[in-house]
């Protein structure tokens, strides 16, 4: 049945829809988050359910196999985490709520999508789709301060993104030129007969800035600090983490299209890692905005993200998508916290965690999980994934990468290490304690198990990755 | 898979490490603070327990892993779960679960916070710690050896002294900065030789510089593990602060960690390399020894100059290993199961006083002696054994070793002599002030040991001795394994070895 392989899309469209003529409605926000939840949580079960199924749609540029259906339902749970937690939208005017939903579950529609997208212009709709309802949840917070300095996030996200689509276009236009098709599955023979090519490696380098813009990797990083600052902590946990997810699915099919072992893409590939892994830690280490920090540690992780995809290989692609549904899951556990602690939806600073542990230690305890998970300590999904990362690029024969990969989990530990004193090792200093509703409270611990589950047993997941990646290739 | 002796029926290893983990999980429902301090216990106890059919069925004979198991994990990344005792992890293994009860029961009423936490930390440091000298898979070693991190960072972040957070912060940081590059030679010998199997990576032929790059990252990882001199600054902060089940762990077995790294590793691994690195490491080993021995002697804080005096220590364990003959290997292994039980205990002893006067300064405990007449008993046995008092023993450790530095090198074991002196200066001289005092002591209203601190002390006590008059069980146990690992390294012409060449 053809439907069904549009099921978890189409499940979410009507959602929007419904979501929509709330939003018409004079609506406060609580009908359109049950929908939401409802949503996205029918996407979950309807992505587990079509997960091997496989096909063609619409004129063979929509594929549905492993790898979008493994994505897809990452996808999902990332956005139903973010809904979960974000119980109250404290940093949302009350009657925008309907539409906030709305663009939220849009967006993660358009990434749906996206890693189904097998053309170069449904691929391009798809991004836009998403791109464009996350430019739009930026400037929504509510102006507490009066500095709008949201507006200016919002302004400066779009130009970046705007540009960085630009030059993906224009990469898009150099495939198409020199190969005359704009399907993937027709590019990848022609492209590969080109070999190193010097136009064919500059098309799929600058169609691979797109998504660098969105995985936020060195110099596409701009962006990030400001835009982790300037919106909402519910807008930020969402743009930090779901639409890393199709950034990564999409990078890993654009490689595919290189010849193997094209050696230019290949420096490329570790030049951009080794920015972005120094570049992002040396500047965590000096923030005092906790969404700021993550948002430079979140660049250090693309960079990590990298050393997967420089091996060309599927296992280098399969680690790669291991090390990204780890980094899905620790990041939401971070966020959880920052939303659970902002009292009003203000931003966090470091301070603000003075104490947690009495405050409220579940918090705490899911703060000092996802820190150590995010510095790559063992036994936790961030260890696993940094540690099959370094193998395979050793094998790779890059000694000089995986040492100053090395080196980075060093520097970096310091700021996690910081975060965790604070909220351990300090005593709340007049901070007011915190009540965790008991939803919040169960999708932390989801994420706590979700954590170490994955980083002690993780062959299940990679197995499972594996063969998503050998479907594509 | 022949260097294994796999254990049939009841998975005795597999049991020891995961049931203080079980033990923790179950404490997370508890919420009494005594039934957490006797549940953990009770977990402790048993574990303790279960142990011991490890050294009454150890076949003596054999150098292969014994009680071993081995189950498949991460096959994508030839990562299997290995584990297996041999005579040179048996006595660690055995030392940790012996220390694990005495430490429940020294926090019991040190600890007055959040009991239930410190319980959890406290069993999951076990798990982690029997796990580092069960592991026969690099990367399952490596994995407990930094997770391991965690609970110790809690434990002295949360329940430590005035300067916790600048020593527990100085503790992670030294520990995981040293092992990243740990991290990057395992994977290139996982490159070499296709496993993560730690007896399938010793006696490959890799190539000298090879050898060296590895070695130095195994070095730097455990050097600052020991420590060992210059690496040793993380040591005092964080023993100062620590609460007393803290210090014990970090003393006890912690330290041991980096010499068995040495031992496990460095020597099978990359015989050639620490050939070539011997005699900076021996110089290192003296260096560690004499400055421990005289910044002790010049420390107000009772707990520093235990700490200073455990750099001393341990620096003659390095010595003991890399002078590498059979009496210097087996006189390293059985001193760093001395200094397990002695430096323990003496940090036990610091945590009763300090739960009396809130101090550790040598001053205000000045004169003791008069009020706390057992508890100074224990005190002055345990400083004795630190010092190497025959009969006591560390005197058998310490003596094997200098005996094996005196076959190697002349000059080098001239040059650790003042350090056995240094010992007895120091601590004669907490003994005297201790005890003793001078002509203006401190007031003291001071209440004896109670039974829960005797029964805490007493079996240390009687390890004290036991090794020291008999050590033969202990030496029995490390004989082939000793053995078989310098045959690895290329150099079994030890006396022993000699001996029996005479013999036939």
């Amino acid at each position: 049945m053809k439907l069904m392989l549009f099921a978890p899309e189409l499940f979410m469209l009507l959602g929007s829809l419904l979501i929509f003529f709330f939003s018409l409605a004079n609506d406060d926000g609580k009908k359109s988050r049950s929908v939401a939840i409802a949503t996205s949580i029918g996407a979950i079960i309807l992505c587990f359910i079509c997960l091997n199924k496989s096909g063609l749609l619409f004129f063979k540029a929509y594929q549905i196999d492993l790898f979008s259906q493994l994505f897809k339902l990452t996808i999902a749970i990332g956005t139903a985490a973010v809904i979960l937690f974000s119980r109250d939208l404290k940093g949302i005017q009350e009657k925008i709520r309907p539409e906030y939903y709305l663009f939220l579950i849009l967006s993660s529609l358009g990434l749906m999508m996206l890693v189904s997208s097998v053309e170069l212009i449904s691929l391009f709709i798809a991004l836009e789709l998403s791109s464009f309802c996350l430019y739009l949840l930026v400037p929504m917070r509510d102006d507490q301060q009066g500095l709008r300095t949201q507006m200016e996030s919002a302004i400066k996200y779009i130009f970046y993104g705007v540009i960085a689509t630009g030059i993906m276009l224009f990469g898009m236009s150099y495939l198409f030129g020199l190969t005359g098709t704009t399907y993937l599955n027709e590019l990848i023979p022609k492209l590969h007969t080109l070999g190193s090519e010097p136009a064919a490696i500059a098309g799929i380098a600058m169609v691979l800035c797109g998504f660098f813009f969105k995985l936020a990797v060195f110099p596409f990083h701009f962006w990030v600090p400001d835009v982790y600052q300037g919106a909402s902590n519910e807008t930020t946990a969402f743009i930090a983490s779901v639409p890393k997810l199709g950034a990564v699915a999409m990078l890993i099919r654009i490689t595919t299209l290189a010849a193997p072992q094209s050696e230019a893409l290949v420096t490329m590939f570790v030049v951009l890692a080794v920015c972005s892994m120094f570049y992002g830690n040396l500047s965590a280490l000096v923030q005092k905005d906790i969404k700021r920090m993550l948002g430079f540690s979140g660049i250090a992780h693309a960079g990590f993200i990298l050393l997967g995809l420089l091996t060309m290989k599927d296992t280098g692609y399969a680690t790669s998508i291991y090390y990204i549904f780890g980094y899905l899951v620790m990041n939401l556990a971070c966020f959880l916290v920052i939303c659970s602690v902002s009292s009003k939806g203000e931003n966090v600073t470091i301070n603000d965690l003075s104490g947690l542990h009495k405050r409220a230690p579940l918090l705490a305890l899911t703060m000092a999980i996802g820190m150590f998970a995010l510095a790559g300590i063992p036994p936790f999904v961030g260890f696993m994934g940094k540690f099959m990362l370094l193998t395979g690029a050793l094998q790779d024969g890059q000694l000089t990468l995986v040492i100053l990969a090395a080196l980075n989990t060093a520097i970096a530990i310091y700021y996690y290490l910081s975060v965790v004193k604070v909220t351990y090792c300090n005593s709340p200093d007049g901070h007011e304690d915190i009540t965790v509703p008991l939803m919040t409270k169960t999708v932390s611990i989801g994420l706590i198990l979700a954590i170490i589950l994955m980083g002690v047993m993780p062959s299940k997941i990679l197995a499972i990755a594996t063969t998503a990646v050998q479907g594509i290739l | 898979m022949d260097f294994l002796i796999l254990n049939e029926g009841f998975p005795l290893l597999s049991v020891l490490i995961f049931l203080p983990l079980a033990g923790a999980l179950v404490a997370l429902l508890l919420n009494n603070d005594d039934a957490s301090r006797l549940w953990a216990l009770f977990v402790t106890t048993v574990n303790a327990l279960i142990s011991i059919p490890l050294f009454s069925s150890f076949n003596l004979d054999t150098a292969k892993y014994q009680f071993a198991e081995h189950y498949e994990w991460i096959p994508s990344f030839d990562i299997y779960y290995t584990i297996g005792v041999d005579g040179i992890s048996l006595l660690l293994v055995l030392l940790t679960t012996l220390i694990m009860p005495l430490c429940v029961l020294g926090s019991w009423n040190y600890i007055k916070t959040r009991v239930k936490p410190f319980m959890i930390c406290l069993m999951i440091m076990e798990t982690s710690m029997l796990g580092v000298f069960c592991a026969l898979d690099f990367a399952l070693f490596y994995i407990l050896w930094e997770a391991m991190l965690i609970p110790m960072y809690l434990l002295i972040g949360i329940w430590g002294g005035p300067r916790k957070v600048y020593a527990s912060i100085k503790f992670f940081l030294y520990t995981l900065a040293g092992s990243v590059m740990l991290l990057v030679a395992i994977i290139a010998l996982y490159l070499h030789t296709g496993s993560f199997s730690i007896p399938n990576m010793m006696g490959q032929a890799y190539s000298s510089t090879f050898q060296i790059w590895v070695f130095l990252a195994f070095f730097l990882a455990f050097a600052i593990k020991v420590p060992m001199f210059p690496f040793h600054t993380w040591l005092p902060a964080a023993h100062v602060e620590a609460p007393t089940a803290g210090s014990v762990i970090l003393a006890s077995v912690l330290l041991k960690m980096g010499t068995y790294g040495f031992l496990r590793f460095c020597l099978p691994i990359t015989p050639e390399a620490t050939i070539t690195m011997m005699p900076y490491v021996l110089w290192l080993s003296i260096a560690g020894i004499l400055y421990g021995g005289f910044t002790a002697l010049a420390q107000k804080d009772m707990k520093k100059l235990i700490a200073y005096s455990s750099v001393g220590h341990m620096g003659f364990v390095t010595l003991g290993i890399f002078v590498l003959n059979t009496n210097g290997v087996e006189g390293a292994i059985i001193q760093m199961i001395n200094h397990g039980v002695t430096t323990g205990a003496l940090f036990l002893c610091v945590g009763m006083i300090y739960e009396r006067t809130h101090s550790r300064e040598l001053a205000d405990a000045a004169g003791i002696g008069k009020h706390m007449p057992i508890f100074v008993t224990f005190l002055a046995f345990f400083s004795l054994s630190s010092l190497a008092f025959p009969a006591t023993n560390s005197f058998v450790g310490e003596f094997l070793i200098l005996a094996g530095a005196f076959t190697h090198n002349k000059i080098i074991a001239a040059f650790a002599i003042p350090g056995a002196v240094l010992a007895a200066a120091y601590m004669l001289r907490m003994l005297q002030k201790v005890i003793w005092g001078g002509t203006n002591n401190p007031t003291h209203t001071l209440s004896d040991l109670g039974m829960r601190e005797i029964v805490v002390l007493a079996p240390l006590l009687a390890f004290v001795f036991w090794i020291g008059l008999a050590p033969q069980p202990f030496m029995d146990v490390m004989h082939t394994s000793v053995a078989h690992l310098l045959n690895q390294v290329g150099v079994d012409q030890g006396p022993s070895a000699l001996a029996q060449m005479i013999g036939k």
